[in-house]
């Protein structure tokens, strides 16, 4: 986060409750749109991942009590819980929580060692190991044919039960991202695909509401000082520059630039999740080109890769690439000619 | 040779000196073929056999090679033997031969094969050399065994399943279906997946040596170990 030379704005845990704070407008927003099935998906991976949390701890043989409380298991348990489907069964949230923790994190040596975002780990896990309940998003609540109180949605999360006359199929639809990669292939246009009652005005019905209360969330962390501007800023700058071009090159087979933003994991991505100061370049041109190319790998993921989002598969390819950045965008010792 | 001299080979060849876990040799067809059980064993005893051959070839003509050359004429040595493997299971193993596919004519670019022939066998009488490849090669397959196990009981809640490619459809009901009713964890059959589990494995192998190392010599400080 900081170099030796300056003083630590301040502590790891006043951070995480800044970073907590910051997403709780969407958290409202997501509960407005699909229901309070996220609740308790929230609880259940705040649980698991202090759990595992604890036990690797232990395991390892360092003190438990101070670096639990940090609030840095819970960051990476909200941030998962927020990735993973409204309606995710226990198990995949437990799972991807535990292995985000347990390998992404504590394996690695814990918080300021691990390489990759703990969070995007568990994510690409689950993606990869369960595209199915992975890729069934609840329909936004204006939609839906049908609804599920909170009752009803936890007993399908913790028993895979609905009520009766009710499918999954009923409730559940493609992801936004995920719909209009699938009518492309259909050789519809886009402007047929968005016509589609699933997107709303700039993106996703529903979904951009979320997008926008991420963007208030991430302003709050810029005002307080929690992160700087350049990761944001890079990376959607990088994601609406290539949009833009396909965009101009050919508007019925590549969405706009203002879609992408407001689509997927685009504002999470910009603010919570590629800032990560621990997975991330410590200089500022590092943090532009680390941002950047985050922004290129996530678009051309979404236009052209097997999987409708690119955020989570852009983020931890370019955690690859951050011993790199940093190693070349050090800035010079101070009166060392030259550098 | 004596009988400890014997014992140092065997020992070196599936603990100390593995060619899967400690000199992390032949990564390639390790990661790629432990997805289940018997696809790690099979390309491992086949992996055996041609090292047994082949360190015992290379023995028998160590004198008469002149060391110029020496690395091509091992090759060609390995490649035949590995030629004779790859035509013997397609004759008489063809399921498994075509599951296996790249990996056994492959076997000729596993270093671990050219590793025993330069580091042993070229220094060593036909005998010893032959005892050498033949234990590596079963320390290579006892790693694809437990890899490929775990990796099959996660992935895809079975063991030994595909034995009938390997024996024939009367032994198909030695398959174990270990979980019923699994609906898969697909991270560990994809890369990954081996990836995770070797760095496991090995991990698991340090920290019994250490144990052992720590019972043994309780008040002396722990050297390094040699790897």
């Amino acid at each position: 986060m900081s170099s030796p030379h300056l003083a630590m704005a301040s502590s790891v845990s006043v951070i995480m409750g800044k970073v907590m704070l910051a997403l709780i407008p969407a958290i409202a927003a997501y509960v407005y749109v699909f229901g309070p099935a996220i609740l308790a998906t929230l609880a259940l991976a705040s649980l698991t991942a202090l759990v595992s949390e604890a036990i690797m701890l232990k395991l390892r043989g360092v003190p438990v009590q101070p670096f639990l409380m940090d609030g840095s298991a819970l960051v990476t348990g909200w941030l998962l819980a927020l990735s993973v489907p409204p309606l995710a069964p226990w198990w995949l949230v437990v799972i991807g929580t535990a292995f985000a923790i347990m390998v992404a994190k504590q394996l690695y040596g814990g918080l300021g060692n691990n390489i990759f975002n703990p969070a995007m780990v568990g994510y690409a896990v689950l993606i990869v190991s369960f595209p199915v309940p992975m890729t069934q998003w609840l329909a936004p609540e204006t939609l839906a044919a049908q609804h599920l109180d909170l009752g009803q949605q936890l007993a399908y999360m913790l028993l895979g039960s609905l009520p009766e006359g009710i499918r999954l199929d009923a409730l559940t639809m493609a992801s936004p991202l995920d719909t209009l990669k699938s009518q492309l292939q259909l050789q519809h246009t886009v402007r047929e695909a968005l016509a589609l009652p699933i997107f709303g005005s700039v993106g996703g019905k529903g979904t951009e509401l979320v997008a926008a209360a991420y963007l208030a969330g991430g302003a709050y962390l810029l005002q307080q000082r929690v992160i700087t501007w350049h990761v944001p800023a890079a990376f959607l700058g990088g994601l609406v520059a290539i949009s833009a071009l396909f965009y101009g090159a050919d508007a019925d087979r590549y969405a706009a630039p203002w879609f992408h933003l407001a689509s997927g994991a685009s504002l999470i991505g910009a603010f919570f999740i590629l800032t990560d100061p621990v997975t991330g370049p410590t200089t500022p041109k590092g943090k532009l080109l680390f941002g950047a190319g985050a922004g290129l790998l996530t678009y051309l993921i979404r236009a052209f890769g097997g999987y409708p989002d690119g955020v989570a598969f852009a983020c931890l390819l370019m955690n690859l690439c951050v011993p790199l950045i940093d190693m070349y965008t050090q800035p010079p010792v101070f009166g060392k000619k030259g550098g | 040779m004596s009988q400890a001299e014997h014992r140092e080979i065997i020992d070196n060849g599936l603990w100390k000196q593995n060619p899967g876990v400690v000199q992390l040799l032949g990564l390639c067809p390790l990661l790629a073929v432990s997805g289940s059980m018997v696809n790690g064993v099979s390309l491992g005893l086949a992996t055996a056999l041609v090292m047994a051959c082949a360190s015992g070839a290379v023995a028998l003509v160590r004198n008469i090679v002149p060391n110029e050359i020496r690395i091509p004429v091992f090759i060609l040595i390995i490649s035949v033997l590995v030629t004779v493997v790859q035509l013997l299971m397609n004759a008489f193993m063809y399921p498994l031969y075509l599951v296996l596919g790249i990996f056994i004519p492959l076997i000729v670019v596993n270093c671990i094969v050219l590793g025993r022939a330069e580091a042993f066998a070229s220094k060593n009488p036909w005998g010893p050399s032959m005892l050498d490849g033949f234990m590596m090669g079963l320390g290579l397959t006892a790693v694809l065994a437990v890899l490929g196990g775990m990796r099959e009981l996660i992935g895809k809640g079975t063991l030994l399943s595909g034995i009938d490619l390997a024996f024939g459809p009367q032994a198909k009901a030695l398959a174990i279906t270990v979980i019923p009713e699994y609906k898969g964890f697909l991270l560990a059959i994809l890369p990954p997946g081996a990836f995770i589990g070797l760095g496991l494995l090995i991990a698991f192998k340090n920290y019994l040596d250490l144990r052992a190392q720590k019972r043994r010599q309780p008040a002396v400080a722990a050297s390094p170990t040699a790897v």
